[in-house]
This record gives structure tokens, C-alpha cells and sequence, in this order.
């Protein structure tokens, strides 16, 4: 079988917010670390786990974005990706979604992957719509912000957790998923995968070998006009006195004051 | 004649959920700044039953699919009659829920319709002549995009739930109803949602909240997680988590509160004995109130924190539950 895993490369998550000064976005300054998007991580692994447990397979990472991505592609390759590609270009990293979801789609029409995962969302722009959009572009089967899969020929079950429920899909491959937490327990990269990975060539593509538009010639149908911190909280108060005290005087202020009660 | 505003009910065991009053809500506002409509769209078997209902809280006509194959989400069905509403409507602003259905469904909607997606907005205007202008949080609240959409290009736009008000429901109000057509068949879906499993004990989601008790490490052990679950019962919240209890195994993920689990913002956030790492704020910290509850004065949570308490969690937020009981039986 073979698995396609888009990885999103964004900073990480412990990135002190800054504003750039065309105050529009986010400082790439303020940025000390980037790396696949967190939820991206498991799917990754559910693809390793499944070629894996079949003996073969292959699972290719496959990256849209500016040629920095390739850091992010190579540790994909130390944890034990088999392939990658790089959709390059300068503008796919921050397009909109429709536009992200139409290149991976360009990329599953040439690699004819049997599955694809994604992460749930991306973090920093925290939309979880690529994989959705990915799905109604291909008429493929999806569900979205999976905690369970399991295969039966090419047949799957997986489960989803909604608001305070859980849903049980069933349907047959191809298909795309996006990976929540709880699917499993991500590997880290190994020693030997890492040096490996420095010989391992990465595959990359422009937009127009897979006969899409320029991205930088494309006006977006969304844009980014503001970018800016959210307002300080007012100054807290600290409340004092011994517990029984404190508790009776912090219930009168949610009363009174803030008139949550 | 003003422009069509189409909107997503989403109906869960007969009744609309909040969220769904909420979008309503939002969508009669824009509607009503240029003599517009708000027409909503509601799918599976009691849909024309539940729909009148709608009327009360701002919609003018409810389009229902009454199809008992859609009872349970099945997004692409879902997606296409949506879309078929929107072209039939040509409605260039559709408005949905953020919920987990609305933003699969509003996802494959734009992708459907070729439309711009703007997602999870804590606010918004819309005019035929002037499109959308929005704010959505990004970096999980750790910074406040402003986003816009020309005039003329179709837009669907997903609400953050618990934002926007849900309008008091006025009675007098009814909406009509017309019948609408999913355009798929929906016997050859290649996937559907084939049961809905429900917790034995059913619990409020944080996210949906308007109360969020939540606890971390301080709580020292598993059992002690009673101690925050107490005092959520007492305010009638949910019970939260950070991410280091849950990943101990304290409490499933779907409590977990941050840039990796669930971002909230009810009216009152209590945190015990959660240090307020930065992935943690990113979660909670657009909250109305917030209070802090942890022996170290120099704890982060503090910085973002309404009230705080500087003791041992361990008596105070008995104390605090004693409190709530008293207050409310007052
Ligand atoms: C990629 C990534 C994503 C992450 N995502 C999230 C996320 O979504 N959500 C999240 O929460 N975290 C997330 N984290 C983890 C985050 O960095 C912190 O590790 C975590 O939030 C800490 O949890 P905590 O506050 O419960 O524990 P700690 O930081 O250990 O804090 C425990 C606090 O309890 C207080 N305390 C101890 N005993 C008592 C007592 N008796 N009475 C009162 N107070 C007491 C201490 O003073 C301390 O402040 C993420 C981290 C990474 C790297
Ligand atoms: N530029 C990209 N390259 C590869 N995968 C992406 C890209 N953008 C989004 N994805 C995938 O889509 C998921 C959801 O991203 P988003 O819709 O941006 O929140 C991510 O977790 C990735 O798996």
C-alpha cells in the first residue's frame, strides 16, 4: 500500500508571537525553530505503523512550501518516511488552503496513493481545511480528526471524537484522514534513520510540473489586511486571606463584579 | 432587495444547538443592515420539524432535507446540499457553526463552491458592496488576524461558538419552510457515519462551555482530579485539563485545554494548579474571566488571571466548592 503524509512546516509552538513590521503577519524573526506541525506527527506515524505491520509498502512525505521545508522533509526521512517531495515555492507556504489543498491534490493525481494523511490543523493558522478541501477535490472518501483506523482489505473503520460524542465511519480506500492526538504515539527520528537521512534525495517539484497556476500570480480570495497582538488583560488581582476566607470574598467578586454567577 | 445570507443548523437529537442560534443570530444582523434574508439550511429526518423553531431566533426560511440517511453526519451529502442551497439561493455568504461538523462540512463547502474560506471568526460584517471583513485568532489566541473578502467573491465563513450572542428567542416569529433536495444518493456513499457512541456519563465539552474548571500537575495524582471535577459540578462547568496530566494519563485528551487540544473561551476559566506554559495561555487566555489558583506566586497563569489565589489547591478549591454550594443555595 502506499501513503501519502502532507507535513506542514510552521514554527514551533513555543514561538514568542511577534508582529513583522508590514504588520500584516507574523514576525519570521521571532521564530527560532521550525517543524512539521504537531498533529502532522501522527500521521506520520499511523502511515509507518500500517507499512510496517504489512511488511511493505511505501510511505512518501510530501511538502508544499519555500526550499526551507527540506529541513523539515529530512526528519521525516530520519523517522522513517521513504520517500520525499517539495511542492517548492515561495508563496505555497502561506497561500490559502484551497490553493495548498489543489497542489497536494496534483500531487495525489501522480502518485496515486492509496491513503492520505494530514495533520488535524496546522498550527499557527489553525484552520484544519486542507485535508477536507483535499477530499472534495479528489471525490474521495474522509474523515476528518481521527483517534482510531483500522484496515480489513481496503475496507476501514475510524473513530472521531465530536462534542461529547464520538463517531464511527466506515467506508473503503482510497481515502484521506486527518490525524488527531490519541491515534498513536509518534516515534522519535533514530541516530541511524538521521544519518541516513543526509543521503536520501528529496524530490521537488514547481507548481508547474504539476500543471498548477503560479501561486504568486493568483490573487488570494482571503486576505490578511491586520496582524496584531490581542489586548493585554486588564492588571489581575491577587486575592488574599486564609482559604476559607479567600474562597467566600473570590465567589462575591464573580457575583458582583465580574457577574459570572 | 438585499442580498441572501445562508446559514448551517445543526440539528442534534431533534434541537438546534446553540451554536446554531448564535450563527442565526449573526447572519440577521448582517442581514438587516441591508434589508437581506436569512435563510438556514437543516438535514436529516425531523428537520422540517424542528425548523420553524428557527424563526424565533432571526431566520426568514428554512430549507429541510428531510432524509433519515442524514441524521448522522455524512459530509459529503452534507457538503452537497449545501452547495445546492447556495447556488439555488446564490447566496454569496454562507455561515457556519465552528463546531467539529461545521468546520469539516464549511471545509468541503468552499472546496465545493470554489468559494473563500474564512474560519473560526470572533467577529464579522458583510455587505453585498463591501464583502467580509473578520477577526479569527491565530496561534491559538496567541496573536488576532484581520481577514477580508472582496465584494463579489462567494464566502464561507465558520463562527467560533460561545462568541457571538445567541439572540433571546422571539416567539412571535416563525420562519417558513421549504423542502431541498441532497443531489447525491446517499445509498452509494463510500463512507458514512454509521453510529454515534455517547459516554456513559454524558459530560460537557469545554468547548462548548460557558463555565471551564480545569486542573494540572499541582493536583499531584489522578484520584485528586474529584477535588476539580467537585467544583465543576458545583458551577454547573466543564472540567478542563492541561496537556501534562493528560499525557500521565489523568484524564482523556478531549479535556486537554491549549495549542494542542481544545481552545475555549467560556465566560469564567478556573485553572488549578496549572503553571499557564505558553501553550497552555494560547487555549484559554481570550476567557471573560479568568481565575488562577497555585501556591507559586510567580506561576504565568497569573499574568493573564482576573482573580487569583496564591495557596495550596488542595484547600482552597475545597473551600471555593463549599463557597459556590453556599452561594447558590442562598
Ligand atoms: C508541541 C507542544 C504542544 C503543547 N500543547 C499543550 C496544550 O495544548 N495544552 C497544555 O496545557 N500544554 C501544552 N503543552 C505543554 C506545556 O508546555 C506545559 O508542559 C504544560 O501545560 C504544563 O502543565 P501543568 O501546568 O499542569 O504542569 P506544570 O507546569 O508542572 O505546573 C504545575 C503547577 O502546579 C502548581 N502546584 C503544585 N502543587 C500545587 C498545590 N498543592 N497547590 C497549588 N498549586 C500547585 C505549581 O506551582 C505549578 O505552577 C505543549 C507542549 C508542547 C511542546
Ligand atoms: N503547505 C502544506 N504542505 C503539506 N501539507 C500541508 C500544507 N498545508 C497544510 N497541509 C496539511 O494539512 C493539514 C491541515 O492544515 P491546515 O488546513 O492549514 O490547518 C496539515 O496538518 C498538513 O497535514
Amino acid at each position: 500500500m502506499k501513503f501519502l503524509v502532507c507535513i506542514k512546516h510552521v514554527p514551533d509552538t513555543e514561538t514568542k508571537v511577534a508582529v513583522h513590521a508590514d504588520g500584516k503577519r507574523l514576525d519570521p524573526q521571532a521564530v527560532s525553530k521550525w517543524g512539521a506541525s504537531p498533529y502532522d506527527e501522527y500521521a506520520l506515524e499511523q502511515a509507518l505503523l500500517f507499512r510496517d505491520a504489512a511488511g511493505e509498502g511505501e510511505v512518501v512525505a510530501v511538502c508544499a512550501g519555500p526550499q526551507t521545508c527540506q529541513t523539515t522533509l529530512r526528519t521525516m526521512f530520519a523517522t522513517g518516511a521513504d520517500r520525499a517531495i517539495l511542492v517548492e515555492h515561495d508563496g505555497l507556504e502561506s497561500a490559502e488552503s484551497l490553493t495548498r489543498a489543489k497542489a497536494l491534490a496534483a500531487v495525489v493525481a501522480r502518485e496515486q496513493p492509496d491513503m492520505v494523511l494530514l495533520g488535524k490543523y496546522g498550527v499557527g493558522t489553525d484552520e484544519g481545511t486542507t485535508g477536507p478541501m483535499l477530499a472534495e477535490l479528489l471525490d474521495w472518501p474522509h474523515v476528518a480528526a481521527i483517534s482510531s483506523l483500522d484496515l480489513d482489505g481496503s475496507s476501514f473503520a475510524a473513530r472521531r471524537a465530536v462534542e461529547g460524542a464520538v463517531e464511527i465511519h466506515e467506508g473503503s480506500l482510497p481515502a484521506v484522514f486527518t490525524c488527531d492526538k490519541g491515534l498513536n504515539e509518534p516515534r522519535l527520528p533514530s541516530l541511524r534513520g538521521i544519518m541516513q537521512s543526509k543521503k536520501k534525495p528529496i524530490e521537488t517539484l514547481a507548481p508547474g510540473d504539476l500543471g498548477l497556476d503560479d501561486p504568486s500570480t493568483t490573487e488570494p480570495k482571503l486576505r490578511w489586511d491586520a496582524f496584531a497582538l490581542p489586548p493585554g488583560r486588564p492588571e489581575g488581582r491577587v486575592i488574599e486571606g486564609d482559604p476559607e476566607t479567600a474562597a467566600k470574598e473570590l465567589v462575591r467578586l464573580l457575583h458582583v463584579e465580574a457577574k459570572v454567577l | 432587495m438585499g442580498a441572501t445570507i445562508l446559514v448551517l443548523a445543526e440539528c442534534r437529537d431533534g434541537a438546534f444547538k446553540r451554536s446554531t442560534h448564535e450563527a442565526v443570530g449573526a447572519a440577521r444582523r448582517i442581514a438587516d443592515d441591508d434589508g437581506g434574508s436569512v435563510v438556514a439550511v437543516a438535514l436529516g429526518a425531523r428537520a422540517t420539524a424542528a425548523a420553524a423553531g428557527l424563526g424565533a431566533y432571526g431566520a426568514d426560511r428554512v430549507l429541510c432535507c428531510d432524509d433519515e440517511s442524514l441524521d448522522l453526519y455524512q459530509g459529503q451529502a452534507y457538503a452537497a446540499t449545501l452547495a445546492a442551497a447556495a447556488e439555488r439561493e446564490s447566496a454569496l455568504l454562507v455561515l457556519v457553526p465552528a463546531s467539529a461538523l461545521g468546520k469539516d462540512v464549511a471545509a468541503r463547502l468552499a472546496a465545493r463552491l470554489d468559494a473563500a474560506s474564512a474560519c473560526d471568526l470572533t467577529e464579522i460584517s458583510w455587505s453585498p458592496d463591501g464583502g467580509l471583513k473578520g477577526v479569527r485568532p491565530v496561534y491559538s489566541g496567541k496573536a488576532l488576524a484581520t481577514v477580508s473578502v472582496p465584494a463579489g467573491v462567494r464566502t464561507v465563513a465558520t463562527l467560533r461558538p460561545n462568541v457571538f450572542p445567541a439572540p433571546a428567542a422571539d416567539a412571535s416569529r416563525e420562519a417558513t419552510t421549504e423542502t431541498l433536495e441532497c443531489p447525491l444518493d446517499t445509498s452509494a456513499l463510500r463512507v458514512r457515519t454509521v453510529r454515534v457512541e455517547l459516554p456513559e456519563e454524558q459530560e460537557l465539552d469545554v468547548a462548548e462551555a460557558s463555565i471551564v474548571v480545569s486542573g494540572g500537575r499541582g493536583l499531584k495524582e489522578a484520584a485528586n482530579f474529584s477535588l476539580v471535577r467537585d467544583l465543576a459540578a458545583a458551577l454547573g462547568g466543564a472540567v478542563g485539563a492541561s496537556r501534562a496530566v493528560v499525557d500521565e494519563g489523568w484524564i482523556p485528551h478531549k479535556h486537554q485545554v491549549g495549542q494542542t487540544g481544545k481552545v475555549v473561551s467560556p465566560q469564567l476559566y478556573i485553572a488549578c494548579g496549572i503553571s499557564g506554559a505558553i501553550q497552555h495561555l494560547a487555549g484559554m487566555s481570550s476567557s471573560g474571566t479568568i481565575v488562577a489558583i497555585n501556591k507559586d506566586p510567580e506561576a504565568s497563569i497569573f499574568k493573564v488571571a482576573t482573580y487569583g489565589i496564591v495557596g495550596d489547591l488542595f484547600e482552597v478549591v475545597p473551600a471555593l466548592t463549599q463557597a459556590v454550594k453556599d452561594h447558590t443555595s442562598s
